[in-house]
């Protein structure tokens, strides 16, 4: 039933798309968990509330069912663990081959968004940096140099289910994948909220991600900032 | 030289009967239960404090006052139309964000430090130890009376930042760094210096309690109770003085740290000047989550001996919560990476800090179990007390299952820094600790002072409690899972969270009505003690040897000799006796004596 209020997920088929299926993993694990136990302990009161002439059972425990309830969990959590591992691994530790590379910097309150610009390089003089708005295509994987001007933000995707933090004095790369693709002609737009506490601007410190078709992105990278003469992919930028 | 009293004087001051005076009684008392009285009176004020502060948080975020459509005229909160319109903070009732921010770094700061730490660790720790394990007093009198008067300079420096200009912290209660560490980020300059400086002053404090409880529990139990024959009540509260006693230093040296980046032009923590960041969060990380533990090891304990009290059972696997206990003091050293997933943190660490963060909920999960193998076969009273306990383990499971989702570290990519965390924090903090803080005073308060407190009104208290706790905190997990970030002003400045506004709303009217029903608690408090009926020795018929004493014991707490412990705590529905309990200093015949002592 939490599902219901999950926002629409849009991401590529890969590991943001696993975190929802672990989501629900977890979520019928402990549902499943929570009912037995608050039915055990609604059954237990009632059935056990004192009567008068009735004695209480005199026991101090059982061996064999604290071995059962300890390693019962053990297990259960251990397979939890190894199903997150590797998706977590899939999102932080291998990055795909990067279609387009931007660069985020953070300040209050902002999201400063830098394109490499015609020569892909950043830190050149055509470098194009627009503040709160990111420009991508859907069904490419985009890497993201997250950096921090001031203090920490975080760089939230609702939609995609992408977050990171943004640490002054650290770049760190991450990636996503817009799965769904715009009808023709059409840009989709997603918020880009700050996740985490950055002053008295943190709320309402947002950006906006427009997912064009590939075909449109490219017509809108010429158009703004003759991006469409980069190149296509730089393994390891 | 010991400041411990010594059995022959504490035998001649209850004789003698010194009268001390008003100050030595009440002010500068170095009577273990006065010092727990007082600790309870400064944690349950600044409850109440704490509570108007979240209540203040929860009105901004129903009607949020800058939101010109809900509020056109802006939304001041009642009773708060006399603030000043100059105010940074609300002026004129109305909250800005930088009062916003200042609000629920400050509920947080007050209600861990200075309500549930005070009441649970302060009041239960110095109140029950020597009386649970016989003793006249703690080891170090003097050294506790100094552990309280140290936590009051620590309460008026944190309350005076609400008054420097700038106002108080607002960089939340983990202070994170850089926001923090330079007055530039949040305008806040010598309310962040107080909020260390107070923090350092209790840690001060802390450090003596917990001191002064590992000794008496080490040193001076009564003759027979040998530390498997303790109240688990006992077990928790020496644990968890070990864990504050090697985690407060951390804090306090962080919190250096932090005062010297910000007053001595120091680079810790600031990477212009070679600092890093990451650093204050390990730190604050290290201590923070023992802490969290803190907090609810004395609410675990506190509820165990309750739960078999009005059972009428022994506790099930006295061993196996014994040794829980234990293991999640020991693995709550090792699981405090498990806050810095989405940090930067090497997610290869992270995958180390989710394994053990796993492995730390299966304590928790032994301890539930047993929880409700002491109810199974019982014979239930539903006392105050007891509704209040098993509320304890009802609300402990839905914080300790949604633990999980976050433990797991891609659904934390998530829901990281949303209100599911929110939910999570207060399902244990306030399910767990309060509902056993409340626990614990409805069970001891005819010890403590002598009198019953009415159970009609408290049994109404529990009721609306429980209802109005679930009204205000269960929506937080929807709000969470809808991708609702914490610590923002305004919601309604966002698109995607515009499903799950009235939820908002609806957990605002939740607490406020959580709050309305806490004044029943201070109604049955206060009447109990004018006119509640006089307490006897051992109202609930319980084993432990506080019942013993007289309801409230005089300075030395036992009339006569010290009693002689014959058992374990949970002798509850014996075969030995008629009756369905059997007190740990209650001498039977030797050959039943030595049936018992297995």
């Amino acid at each position: 039933m939490l599902d219901w209020w999950l926002p629409h997920n849009v991401s590529a088929q890969g590991p943001f798309q696993d975190i929802d299926w672990l989501f629900h993993v977890i979520y019928w694990v402990t549902g499943g968990v929570f009912l037995v136990v608050q039915a055990a302990l609604l059954a237990f009161v009632v059935r056990y509330r004192a009567r008068p002439g009735r004695r209480a059972t005199y026991t101090h425990g059982n061996t064999r069912l604290e071995i059962i309830w300890t390693v019962a969990p053990s297990i259960l959590l251990v397979m939890l663990a190894l199903f997150s591992r590797s998706i977590w691994a899939d999102i932080k530790e291998h990055v795909p081959p990067t279609d387009m590379t931007i660069q985020v910097t953070a300040k209050q309150f902002n999201w400063e968004v830098a394109y490499p610009g015609p020569d892909g390089k950043f830190g050149t003089a055509d470098d194009v940096t627009q503040d709160n708005d990111v420009h991508v295509p859907a069904g490419k994987t985009i890497r993201v140099v997250l950096r921090s001007r001031d203090v920490i933000h975080s760089f939230f995707l609702p939609n995609l289910r992408f977050k990171q933090d943004a640490v002054p004095g650290h770049e760190i790369p991450v990636w996503f994948k817009v799965g769904k693709m715009p009808a023709a002609g059409t840009t989709d737009k997603y918020e880009i909220p700050c996740a985490e506490l950055c002053g008295f601007g943190h709320s309402g410190m947002r950006g906006w991600l427009y997912v064009h078709t590939p075909e449109d992105y490219a017509a809108w990278a010429h158009a703004n900032h003759a991006l469409a003469a980069a190149p296509a992919t730089q393994p390891g930028a | 030289m010991s400041e411990a009293i010594s059995h022959a004087e504490a035998r001649h001051a209850e004789a003698g009967h010194h009268e001390v005076g008003f100050l030595r009684h009440y002010v500068f008392s170095t009577d273990h239960k006065m010092i727990g009285k007082q600790f309870l009176t400064l944690g349950l004020s600044m409850l109440v404090l704490g509570g108007i502060l979240a209540l203040l948080v929860r009105w901004e975020l129903a009607w949020p006052a800058q939101n010109t459509k809900v509020c056109p005229e802006g939304c001041p909160v009642p009773g708060f139309g006399w603030v000043s319109s100059d105010s940074n903070l609300m002026p004129g009732g109305n909250i800005l964000a930088p009062g916003y921010n200042a609000f629920f770094t400050m509920h947080a700061t007050i209600m861990i430090f200075f309500a549930v730490m005070p009441i649970l660790v302060g009041c239960f720790g110095n109140f029950l130890i020597p009386l649970m394990i016989g003793a006249r007093d703690m080891a170090f009198p003097v050294l506790n009376m100094l552990s309280f008067w140290t936590s009051v300079p620590a309460g008026i420096l944190m309350l005076a930042s609400f008054w420097v200009s700038g106002g108080p912290a607002a960089a939340g209660w983990t202070s994170y760094v850089p926001l923090a560490a330079d007055p530039q980020w949040t305008g806040v300059d010598w309310g962040q210096n107080l909020w260390c400086l107070s923090l350092i002053v209790l840690g001060v404090s802390s450090l003596m309690g917990s001191i002064n409880y590992i000794t008496t529990v080490v040193n001076m139990r009564a003759p027979g109770m040998t530390m498997f024959r303790m109240p688990l009540t006992i077990w928790s509260l020496f644990i968890t003085a070990i864990l504050l006693l090697l985690a407060l230093p951390v804090l306090s040296s962080a919190l250096g740290m932090l005062l010297f980046d910000r007053m001595a032009g120091t680079h810790f923590f600031n990477p212009a000047g070679g600092g890093e960041p990451l650093l204050w969060q390990h730190l604050f990380w290290f201590f923070g989550h023992p802490e969290v533990y803190i907090l609810i090891l004395p609410a675990m304990g506190i509820a165990s001996d309750i739960l078999a009290v009005f059972a009428r059972k022994p506790i099930f696997g006295y061993h196996a919560m014994a040794f829980s206990m234990i293991a999640i003091a020991f693995l709550s050293w090792i699981v405090w990476g498990h806050h810095m997933f989405q940090s930067g943190m090497s997610p290869v660490l992270g995958t180390s800090f989710m394994m053990t963060t796993m492995i730390i909920a299966v304590p928790s999960a032994i301890k539930t179990f047993n929880w409700l193998g002491t109810l199974w076969g019982g014979s239930i009273r539903f006392t105050t007390p007891m509704l209040f306990a098993l509320s304890f383990v009802s609300m402990f499971v839905i914080g300790g299952l949604s633990g999980i989702f976050m433990a797991s570290t891609p659904v934390d990519v998530f829901i990281h820094d949303t209100y599911f965390i929110v939910a999570h924090i207060h399902y244990v903090v306030f399910g767990g600790s309060v509902m056993s803080i409340f626990a614990g005073i409805y069970y001891w308060f005819p010890k403590m002072f002598g009198k019953m407190m009415n159970e009609t009104l408290g049994k109404i208290h529990w009721l609306l409690t429980l209802v109005f706790f679930n009204g205000t905190f269960f929506p937080m997990h929807i709000v969470g899972v809808g991708g609702h970030m914490r610590r923002i002003y305004d919601p309604t400045q966002y698109d995607f969270l515009a499903p799950v506004q009235h939820w908002n709303v609806f957990m605002t009217e939740s607490a406020l009505l959580l709050g309305a029903a806490q004044l029943i608690f201070v109604v049955n408090f206060f009447w109990s003690l004018a006119a509640g009926r006089r307490a006897e020795r051992n109202p609930w018929q319980a084993n432990t040897l506080e019942w013993e004493a007289p309801s409230p014991p005089g300075h030395g707490n036992f009339p006569g000799p010290l009693p002689t412990v014959y058992r374990g705590p949970y002798e509850y529905s014996s075969p030995l006796v008629a009756e369905d309990y059997l007190p740990q200093a209650r001498r039977t015949e030797p050959a039943a004596a030595s049936a018992a002592a297995h």
